[in-house]
């Protein structure tokens, strides 16, 4: 909402300056966005006329002009504007002048002629961005006058943004309520006379949907001039309340709704027929709008029609059909009150808005329906001419305003502030609020204006609102301490977080929404019913939501190897979202947090240390193992869209699959432009918050037996199938079987790899005999032969 | 006696060119050796008549005495002398970089959201999560925001499609963390609610959360803090204190004013808008906003199956990312999700 303060300032002037009522009103929960100036500073500028003009004998541009500041002598001026003419009245400033640019007016030659002052453009006086040439003033203008005074320039434009509940406030005459209220100053609100009939035309209004619409006033208005000027002060009213002055008639239903708060429409009444109804859509019906938009209404939109056709989307914009023109001499006037709730959201689902469906829908002030059609009549006639016919007034029920219940202990409670009775009492009053006192309870009824004093609570916030939150006290916060449950088995996320930074990984946060080719490429999601779309994304390259956190990874690597970041480690934690019919807490979406990971380039950073090493596969899966010990993980081969099919692997946790690990895909490295394929892993992050707690076991007083031994094996047994072939034949004294070399090639036949194992033999009760250790290997290597062929290498 | 004196410095002499270990022990054979010029002397005491014999004897010993410790001496010096080379040998240019992995780090918003956890958690505030495609129900309905409620265009929402191309109208993505308040309460009623009084409720809860909006200012997706605390004696005082205590705390100054100003939400009231001054730095003097909260509104927590005339409770939701931005000095608020490893880096 933005007013002009001076507008403001007929009809409420506290004692404040500009910027004290602009803290005042944000304070008061009116929060003031913008206060400027309408014009900047200049001064000794005054309405000037024209008396003479002769062309410069040495310059054809310049005329010396003859100019009558009100002086009492004329001034002489060189004057270059093209617009220049005997007559006109323009401003003009004087000698010692300073105008905006910091630019001071003093006698001098031009072209050898002496000027003593200068004619101005509404560009020199800084308020228009463009000027073709002087700024003409009406013919009435009083010569002499300040041109400041004459404009009313020394006003500021306010802008507030206003929060939904306070539609009360969309108008100056809400304004200027709340102002009284918080500042004590006395208030000077419009009087509106009633306009009597000098016609006796009218037309009948039936409400046909009186929930919706319970209130309607209409008034048919005859012989206006519809091509009248507005006056200069109600256009700048309306510009400086940020609407542009179209037509006389269009500019007094906007400058009544700036004023009193109550959209009007103005219909030609010679299009209508019959009677006006004030109904719900019928099916099918459809209605240009008066933005050149053809609507087809749903059956819940309140309409306004005539006996025949639609005419309006009441409260929301008029048809093009019925709307008012420059031609127009006959009108049908209407004010009405439209019920929030019929007008809500409505304009939005057409996706539009207008100032009448901003103010229906939050809730205009039904005790003034009449008062505002009163007002719009003496202007116009005021302005256009005419003659006005009686007020048709329909009505039915309007809104209830029961009284609200307002108990001082409960105030006192939800606020923490001792006020008592009396001072609530005293708020109320200042309010103008009408109440009852029971004892320590006040009744109070809501005005019409307001649509946001239903509970007690809004009263509460009354009470806060006008005490000042900056006067209620901000204790030390008070309650029962109790220690919080740290359960030992989980983690807190910012641990595994920093576990992996420790690793060498940076964190990013990057869009849950992604380009569809990403769940394409790296989720194999190309079915509509496995995507996730957005109905209304703000780019085609965050249609999707994404299902694996891979996609924002790699362009972060692309991104970041452009800008010269050859090594580059890389980690996200987020939501992933997956099309689920079982999942829960929201029905249909899976909504798994993920851990994910990059890793690009050395092994280590590049420096005089650096083996120049890139970095593989077992760099990450040791980076996994590290963020998860001491729990033994199992790793499983594993076919994944995003991954090399030969270099990936499913990680198992308690043989529960928890995510996967592996080099990127060949084809991905080459579309996305990648010099070499970072290796990825993306894993349950709940996963990754578990912790194993301790628990003790003994430590053997006796000597571990470390024997080791090389077994020939065929290439490609994977080392955990020997591992778990063997689980069951361990001899029981074995207590650790590790692997400590791979080899193939030279000595070790084709498609055969040699494997070094060394054994860790002990008992915690005695000392280990040579021919038991002996026998226990043997049984191993016995095992090893009959189970995978293996053979002893010499 | 002469020629003792002869030998001591003869030894002396040949000790001291000697500066080779091996060639040490071979000179010292020579004087100290089988046949060497003192044991010769002490093997020719036996010959001189008794009487000389003792003062001879101590003679040579003190003769041989003075031989050793040359021998000792010279072979201190080799000793000496050899490490020192050995460890001028053995020396690194220590300014060299160290050998170790770069360290990574978090994520700036992470890291204040860390912070803001852990100011909290320690007047008893538990983290609370929720999820991020959400109903409408939770997102608006459950906080009084009915539909068509004229506040639903202050957010403006991402929707989803159904996998016919129809809009998903029981879901979208949120617009604030607040829905993790309404998820919680109704899960502590479910879990309490029997009980004649309910434990406190005094919960976190950070999150990503989603509009329709960007430009400098502003990101489709950003980050949300939401704070709540519902107990049978909870006000708007108490708020207002929480939150003063939790700014000072967090940018560590009392060098800063909170201003409460009133607001409108559909789900607390009243309301209100928190803005913060710095009476220092380059901020220094303008009111910037920083929060939103108030009491929770009666009907939310009836809609949660709180009693509200038993409890009352406050609300809060804090925007991390102009936090960060205000306490590192952060100027744009995009850089936060671009990735960039030179912005990040600076976080580690």
């Amino acid at each position: 909402m933005k007013f002009s303060e001076s507008w403001l300032r007929t009809l409420v002037d506290p004692k404040l300056t500009s910027e004290e009522l602009s803290h005042l009103l944000t304070m008061a929960g009116l929060e003031v966005e913008e206060l400027d100036p309408v014009a900047p500073a200049f001064d000794s500028v005054v309405v000037a006329h024209v008396l003479e003009v002769v062309k410069h004998p040495d310059a054809d541009r310049l005329n010396v002009c003859k100019v009558d500041t009100g002086s009492g002598t004329p001034t002489t001026i060189v004057c270059g504007a093209p617009n220049v003419a005997v007559g006109l009245k323009v401003p003009c400033a004087l000698p010692g002048a300073q105008l905006p640019g910091d630019f001071t007016i003093k006698i001098a030659k031009v072209r050898g002629i002496e000027s003593s002052g200068m004619l101005c453009s509404a560009k020199e006086l800084g308020i228009a961005e463009e000027a073709a040439g002087l700024l003409i003033l009406p013919a009435d203008a009083p010569v002499g006058q300040s041109i400041r005074q004459y404009l009313d320039l020394d006003d500021n434009q306010f802008e507030l943004k206003l929060t939904p509940n306070r539609a009360d406030c969309l108008s100056l005459l809400g304004i200027a309520r709340e102002v009284g209220a918080i500042t004590g100053a006395t208030t000077s609100l419009p009087v509106v006379p009633e306009v009597p009939a000098t016609i006796a035309d009218l037309r009948a209004v039936v409400l046909d949907a009186p929930e919706a619409c319970p209130l309607y006033c209409g008034r048919v208005v005859k012989s206006v001039d519809a091509k009248a000027l507005t006056p200069e002060w109600m256009k700048r009213r309306l510009e400086r309340s940020g609407i542009r002055a179209i037509s006389a008639l269009v500019d007094i239903t906007n400058y009544v709704m700036l004023e009193l708060g109550q959209p009007l429409h103005a219909f030609d009444n010679t299009k209508l027929e019959g009677s006006v109804h004030a109904r719900l859509a019928k099916p099918e019906e459809k209605l240009l709008l008066l933005n050149e938009q053809t609507i087809a209404v749903d059956a819940d939109i309140l309409m306004i029609s005539d006996d025949v056709k639609p005419l309006a989307m009441a409260g929301i914009m008029g048809g093009e059909e019925s709307g008012i023109t420059l031609e127009t001499s006959e009108l049908f006037l209407e004010s009405a009150f439209f019920a929030p709730k019929a007008i809500a959201g409505r304009a939005r689902r057409y996706g539009f808005g207008s100032d009448a469906s901003h103010r229906f829908e939050r809730g205009v002030d039904f005790g003034g329906t009449r008062r505002a059609i009163e007002r719009a009549t003496q202007l116009i006639l005021e302005i256009c001419g005419g003659q006005a016919g009686p007020v048709v007034e329909a009505k039915a029920a309007l809104p209830a305003r029961p009284p609200v219940r307002l108990r001082t202990a409960r105030a006192e409670k939800v606020l923490g502030l001792p006020l008592g009775a009396e001072r609530i009492a005293g708020l109320f009053k200042g309010l103008a609020l009408s109440f009852e006192q029971q004892g320590d309870d006040f009744l109070v009824t809501p005005p019409s204006w307001r649509f946001d004093m239903e509970i007690e609570e809004d009263l509460i916030e009354e009470i806060a609102r006008l005490y000042g939150y900056d006067n209620i006290p901000s204790p030390a916060p008070r309650g029962r301490l109790k220690m919080q449950l740290q359960r030992e088995a989980q983690r807190p996320a910012f641990r595994v977080r920093q576990m992996l930074a420790d690793r060498g990984y940076q964190e990013v946060v990057n869009f849950a929404f992604v380009e569809e080719g990403w769940e394409a490429d790296f989720a194999a999601k190309t079915e509509e019913a496995d995507l996730i779309r957005l109905a209304n994304p703000i780019a085609s390259q965050m249609a999707v939501m994404r299902s694996t956190l891979f996609g924002g990874l790699i362009a972060n690597l692309v991104t970041n190897l452009k800008r010269k970041q050859n090594r580059v480690r890389l980690f996200e934690v987020g939501r992933t979202f997956h099309r689920d019919a079982a999942a829960q807490p929201v029905q249909g979406f899976h909504q798994p947090w993920k851990l994910s990971g990059l890793a690009f380039g050395g092994a280590l950073p590049d420096g005089w240390a650096s083996d120049g090493r890139k970095i593989d596969f077992f760099d990450v899966k040791g980076d996994i193992e590290a963020l998860l010990a001491p729990a033994a993980l199992r790793f499983e081969k594993l076919v994944h869209p995003a991954l090399h099919p030969g270099r990936a692997a499913r990680v198992l946790l308690d043989g529960r699959d928890i995510g996967c690990v592996g080099e990127l895909h060949p084809e991905w490295v080459q579309k996305y432009e990648l010099t070499a394929a970072p290796v990825l892993f993306e894993l349950e992050f709940e996963a990754l918050k578990g912790v194993v707690v301790p628990a003790y076991t003994e430590v053997s007083k006796f000597p571990a037996v470390v024997r080791d031994l090389a077994v020939v094996v065929d290439r490609d047994l994977a080392l955990q199938a020997l591992f778990d072939g063997l689980k069951n034949d361990l001899p029981a004294l074995v207590k650790d079987l590790q692997l400590f070399d791979v080899y193939a090639g030279k000595g070790v036949p084709e498609n055969k790899k040699s494997l070094a194992l060394r054994i860790v033999m002990q008992d915690t009760q005695r000392t280990l005999q040579d021919p038991e250790v002996d026998a226990a290997v043997q049984q191993l290597i016995a095992c090893l032969e009959k189970t995978f062929g293996a053979q002893l290498r010499a | 006696m002469d020629n003792l004196d002869q030998i001591v410095s003869e030894a002396q002499a040949a000790f001291a060119a000697i500066s080779d270990p091996d060639a040490l022990e071979q000179v010292k054979a020579r004087f100290l050796g089988k046949s060497g010029q003192i044991t010769e002397l002490l093997k020719g005491l036996g010959k001189l008549p008794p009487e000389e014999k003792k003062t001879a004897g101590a003679a040579i010993n003190v003769a041989k005495t003075a031989v050793e410790n040359a021998l000792n001496k010279r072979r201190e010096a080799i000793r000496k002398a050899a490490l020192n080379a050995r460890l001028a040998e053995e020396a690194l240019d220590v300014t060299l970089p160290g050998r170790a992995e770069a360290r990574g780090g978090l994520h700036p918003v992470t890291r204040t959201l860390e912070r803001i956890e852990s100011l909290f958690a320690s007047i008893g505030f538990e983290v609370a999560d929720g999820p991020e495609i959400e109903e409408d129900f939770h997102n608006f309905t459950a906080l009084n925001t009915p539909e068509d409620h004229p506040a639903r265009s202050m957010h403006d929402t991402f929707y989803l499609q159904n996998p016919d191309g129809s809009l998903a109208d029981k879901v979208l993505l949120r617009t604030h963390t607040s829905p993790i308040q309404a998820r919680y309460m109704q899960a502590h009623v479910a879990k309490y609610g029997q009980l004649e009084k309910m434990p406190e409720i005094r919960i976190i809860a950070p999150g990503r959360v989603y509009r329709v909006d960007s430009d400098a200012t502003h990101s489709p997706m950003f980050h949300q803090v939401e704070g709540l605390w519902v107990g049978e004696n909870v006000s708007f005082a108490d708020l207002k204190g929480v939150i003063a205590d939790f700014l000072k705390s967090f940018f560590e100054t009392d060098d800063l004013t909170v201003r409460f100003r009133p607001s409108f939400f559909p789900f607390t009231e009243p309301s209100a808008e928190i803005d913060v001054a710095f009476m220092s730095g380059a901020l220094k003097g303008r009111w910037l906003e920083i929060a939103g909260c108030g009491m929770v509104h009666p009907n939310v927590l009836k809609i949660a199956g709180i009693d509200p005339e038993k409890y009352t409770g406050f609300a809060f939701g804090f925007g991390p990312d102009r936090l960060t931005m205000l306490r590192y000095g952060v100027n744009d608020l995009r850089l936060f999700f671009e990735g960039d490893l030179r912005f990040l880096r600076q976080f580690a």
